[in-house]
């Protein structure tokens, strides 16, 4: 019924535009003269004004967006290095933000100030070199500023410096679901390869590798707080893309290659439930899903794809937790090592 | 006349095979407007899915068929529609359209030729555009859907017809049909050169170029640079795909079949693709920037400000977009010490942007703004090419980008400095020259409803969309509600979604008064703005050779409006310095 309506009101307004149009053309013919195609001050004046009023709607709109929406965006990070990307964020934000509430309101207000009249003569400038060494060199330097901040954030994101060694983990990724793969006790993944895929051993693990042996492989990630852990990434079809967005990982998973993301995750699950802006998201949410009849959500960490997969790409998730070394142990010893496996 | 009254001219030769660059303008355009339709089209039915993704809608089942069963939006028919409206819209309504419409009439008018150095190869240029465009709307029609690895189609997924239905003879038709669009750019591009190099009138010193024509100059310059690449990248996907080479594809099992390909990189392909793939932004982008230029200076009633720096900020845009591909694979696992190369390289564009952006500024002070529709749009499209422009400051910075790579940030980013700047920069283009193209004036006021609508509903559409983006959430996603998380975002897309339908409906004004007034409009004079080029020089009529003498020569720069000392607000091109304007310096 609802999906009717929408179609007729839909018609009526394409049709009711068509009509609008027609006066347009029809009066504009009775009127005569060139006042339908030719620019008079009362355009000038009508337009400019209009521009002045749409600056106030813009950054009225924009107010109000910056209130209403921010807090649907992500809460804060839940790693080490997501806290630097977050401060690297807010700084870039600010400066962007100057310029766009700088800019704006220049160009509509000198559109304002100088909308066309009979009266008025245009000045004739053709340039001014002390202007435009001034606006190439204000962005030059902030640039230098920005481009040696974020060079920095990245170096150190990259490479991050270790104190102990970081806990390998395999995230393997396939049309249209994630397998971890824990390196056990030696803390080296055994050699795989998608050629060797048979059967159970549906990663293609070398069973014949003795590293092999005690890698564990899970439909869940678990992370134990505060300790390093380097994924290392493999696809077994198409590109994928591992996105941990509350932890700031992003990294593509590439048949043939491996590729891999080293973090600390900072933030265990249960204390994350418990961030202010959390609850208040989960509220929300489920407010929204009560509406619909449907379960309660609560929050946890999750992996995406990010790289279009194909046509379940939409939904090809894995529940990630980050919980105590205590924790994280005994959920490990619950698990199977691939020897036991097969 | 005289020049008119040599040729016999058939139906065939003045409307289809024409040589003519102002009928060949003509023809990008209305096909371009004709492949827009469809773009936009499309966005609207994946924005009714996005917003209301349990909706049944009889008009998807109606338009869609099989892939609307039961007026639900089959999730890989959801793939092809964003793949093909990404490339439509890229390539056949901002590159061809705006680009070959704007390049072909204005080259040869702006700086006194004839026609272009070769009209056969002119004409060449569009028939591969016509045949192009037929197989990309063909390939909507075959069996399991139309191309749906996204408009970068990047491989394994674009080669692999096991791994999405679109893969299939869908891709096949995709890369015929880009290889054939990719011929016509470049028999385009190579006459845009030649044509600006050599058959420029006498007294048309480079410096004294209108900035449409060094835009148009620069970007076929960039499309024969980069065009090559894509091309290649392409020829060895088809490669891959029919005759089981490797250059792409290594350790695939898909759909429990294991391939025999190895060795191959599918990041080589990804590299291939950005070199042309980031030039291509700037090869859409430069042609709106310069017509802007001209627009705002012509209506503004006052030379463009810092000509010789809007010259040089074109050239550092151009060179440096070639340099900066990188900034596309943050997160491919390429070497970090890359991502900062490609970092500082892609952050130092935001120079000469905003030098552009600061000399259209000045351009309006102290000017007698005329608010033509033209003048509008490009007064938007400063707008959004800043807006848009710097959140290019975020995701340029390789470590920003890897939280908000691929998400809806990046999506409000290109759309706003790309896609609404570009789009805009055709609008006033069309406002502008309509009375050159057609002999006819637009209907202002229809223009005027039709520009705050649309200004209004683009901004609508892509604003909220950073915040989706920094919600986390992903593009591509044919529903979000796989993902309790993104569970309050919904309104967004709601709001979104009508911001686009609008936005979409209102173009039937712009289709309107472009067709009516170019059957009914008002005859127009010879020069309807006071501009000061040589394609207002020309008799409205548009004959052969163009002008029915001897081609003009030109005395001076193009932006000597309100010139103090004259008697009018503007001095057309062909005016001769005066005495004291030759002893003062004139250009």
């Amino acid at each position: 019924m609802e999906t009717l309506l929408i179609v007729v009101i839909s018609l009526l307004a394409v049709m009711a535009l068509t009509q609008a149009v027609r006066i347009f053309e029809i009066s504009s013919k009775i009127k005569g003269g060139d006042n339908d195609v030719k620019i008079n001050d009362k355009d000038n004046n009508t337009q400019g004004w209009l521009l002045i009023l749409f600056l106030v709607f813009f950054f009225g709109a924009f107010a109000w967006m910056v209130m209403e929406y921010m807090e649907v965006t992500l809460p804060v990070s839940a790693s080490t290095h997501g806290k630097d990307i977050d401060s690297l964020w807010n700084i870039s934000m600010g400066v962007i933000l100057v310029a766009f509430l700088v800019t704006q309101p220049l160009l509509f207000g000198f559109a304002f100030m100088f909308r066309g009249r009979k009266t008025r003569k245009a000045t004739y400038m053709e340039h001014n070199n002390k202007l435009e060494l001034f606006w190439t060199g204000i962005p030059a330097v902030v640039l230098a500023g920005l481009i040696l901040y974020g060079l920095t954030t990245w170096t150190n994101v990259m490479n991050p410096e270790n104190t102990e060694e970081p806990m390998v983990i395999e995230l393997y990724a396939k049309q249209f679901g994630w397998t971890a793969r824990y390196s056990g006790e030696d803390n080296t993944l055994g050699f795989a390869n998608v050629r060797l895929i048979e059967g159970a051993n549906v990663l293609g693990v070398d069973a014949n590798d003795k590293f092999a042996k005690d890698d564990v492989i899970t439909s869940e990630l678990h992370l134990p707080k505060d300790r390093p852990v380097l994924l290392k990434f493999r696809s077994q079809d198409v590109i994928h893309s591992a996105y941990l967005p509350h932890f700031r990982v992003q990294m593509n998973c590439v048949p043939g290659t491996e590729t891999q993301f080293q973090f600390t995750p900072d933030i265990t699950t249960a204390e994350m439930r418990n961030d202010p802006e959390v609850i208040e998201k989960v509220k929300r949410v489920n407010a929204l899903r009560a509406e619909r009849g449907e379960d309660p959500w609560e929050f946890d960490y999750v992996l995406l794809c990010n790289k279009i997969c194909g046509s379940a790409h939409y939904n090809m998730q894995l529940k990630v937790v980050v919980e105590s070394q205590d924790e994280f142990d005994k959920w490990m010893k619950e698990q199977q090592t691939f020897a036991e496996m097969l | 006349m005289e020049a008119h009254a040599h040729h016999k001219e058939t139906f065939i030769t003045k409307y289809i095979f024409s040589t003519d660059h102002k009928m060949i303008a003509k023809q990008f355009l209305i096909t371009g407007m004709i492949m827009g339709i469809v773009g936009v089209g499309m966005s609207l039915l994946f924005r009714l899915q996005l917003a209301w993704p349990d909706q049944e809608w009889p008009i998807l089942e109606a338009l869609l068929g099989k892939w609307g069963t039961d007026g639900i939006m089959d999730p890989n028919i959801y793939l092809a529609l964003v793949t093909i409206h990404g490339t439509i819209m890229v390539f056949f309504v901002l590159t061809a359209g705006l680009s070959g419409t704007f390049s072909n009439l204005l080259i040869p008018l702006q700086i006194g030729a004839r026609d272009m150095a070769s009209g056969f190869i002119n004409m060449l240029s569009y028939w591969f555009f016509f045949a192009s465009s037929v197989v990309m709307l063909a390939s909507l029609f075959v069996e399991n859907g139309p191309a749906a690895a996204g408009w970068t189609i990047y491989p394994p997924l674009s080669a692999l017809p096991q791994a999405v239905p679109g893969s299939g003879l869908g891709m096949t038709l995709w890369l015929v049909s880009m290889s054939l669009f990719i011929v016509s750019s470049l028999l385009g591009a190579l006459n845009y050169i030649v044509t600006v190099l050599n058959l420029r009138t006498k007294g048309m010193s480079m410096t004294r170029l209108p900035l449409t024509i060094w835009a148009f100059f620069v970007t076929a310059i960039l499309g024969v640079l980069s065009f090559p690449v894509l091309f290649s990248a392409a020829l060895l996907l088809i490669f891959d795909r029919s005759f089981g080479t490797s250059f792409y594809l290594s350790d695939i099992m898909v759909a429990g079949e294991m391939l025999t390909n190895q060795g191959g990189s599918p990041i080589l392909f990804q590299h291939l693709f950005w070199f042309l793939g980031h030039p291509e932004v700037y090869i859409i982008l430069l042609p709106a920037l310069g017509i802007s230029s001209e627009v705002i200076s012509t209506n503004a009633r006052k030379p463009i400000f810092g000509y010789r720096a809007m010259v040089g900020s074109i050239l550092a845009i151009a060179f440096l977009s070639f340099i900066v591909w990188g900034h596309h694979m943050f997160v491919t696992g390429m070497n970090p010490f890359l991502g900062s190369v490609f970092t500082f390289t892609t952050l130092l564009i935001a120079i000469p942007s905003a030098v552009k952006a600061f000399n259209y500024i000045t351009t309006l002070w102290k000017g007698n703004l005329q608010f033509t529709p033209a003048m509008l749009f490009s007064i938007g499209l400063v707008s959004t090419f800043i807006t848009g422009g710097l959140t290019g400051l975020i995701l340029g910075d390789s470590a920003l980008d890897i939280n908000v790579h691929d998400t809806y940030f990046v999506v409000a980013h290109f759309h706003i400095v790309m896609g609404l700047s570009a789009i805009f920069g055709l609008f006033a283009g069309v406002y502008h020259w309509f009375p050159k193209l057609f002999g006819r004036r637009m209907n202002k006021n229809l223009g005027y409803v039709h520009f705050w609508v649309t200004f209004i509903s683009a901004y609508g559409v892509f604003f909220p969309m950073h915040f989706l983006g920094m919600a986390g959430l992903p593009r591509r996603y044919y529903t979000n509600t796989a993902f309790p998380m993104f569970d309050d975002l919904a309104d967004i897309n709601v709001l979104v979604s009508y911001f686009a339908i609008i936005g979409g409906i209102a173009q039937v004004i712009f289709i309107w008064n472009f067709f009516y007034s170019a059957l009914r409009g008002k005859k127009a004079e010879q020069n309807p703005w006071k501009s000061n080029t040589l394609e207002w020089t020309t008799p409205v009529e548009h004959i052969h050779g163009n002008w029915p003498g001897e081609i003009p020569e030109v005395h001076r720069w193009p932006y000597d409006y309100s010139k103090p000392g004259m008697e009018e607000d503007f001095v057309p091109q062909t005016v001769p310095l005066s005495k004291d304007e030759v002893a003062t310096g004139g250009h």
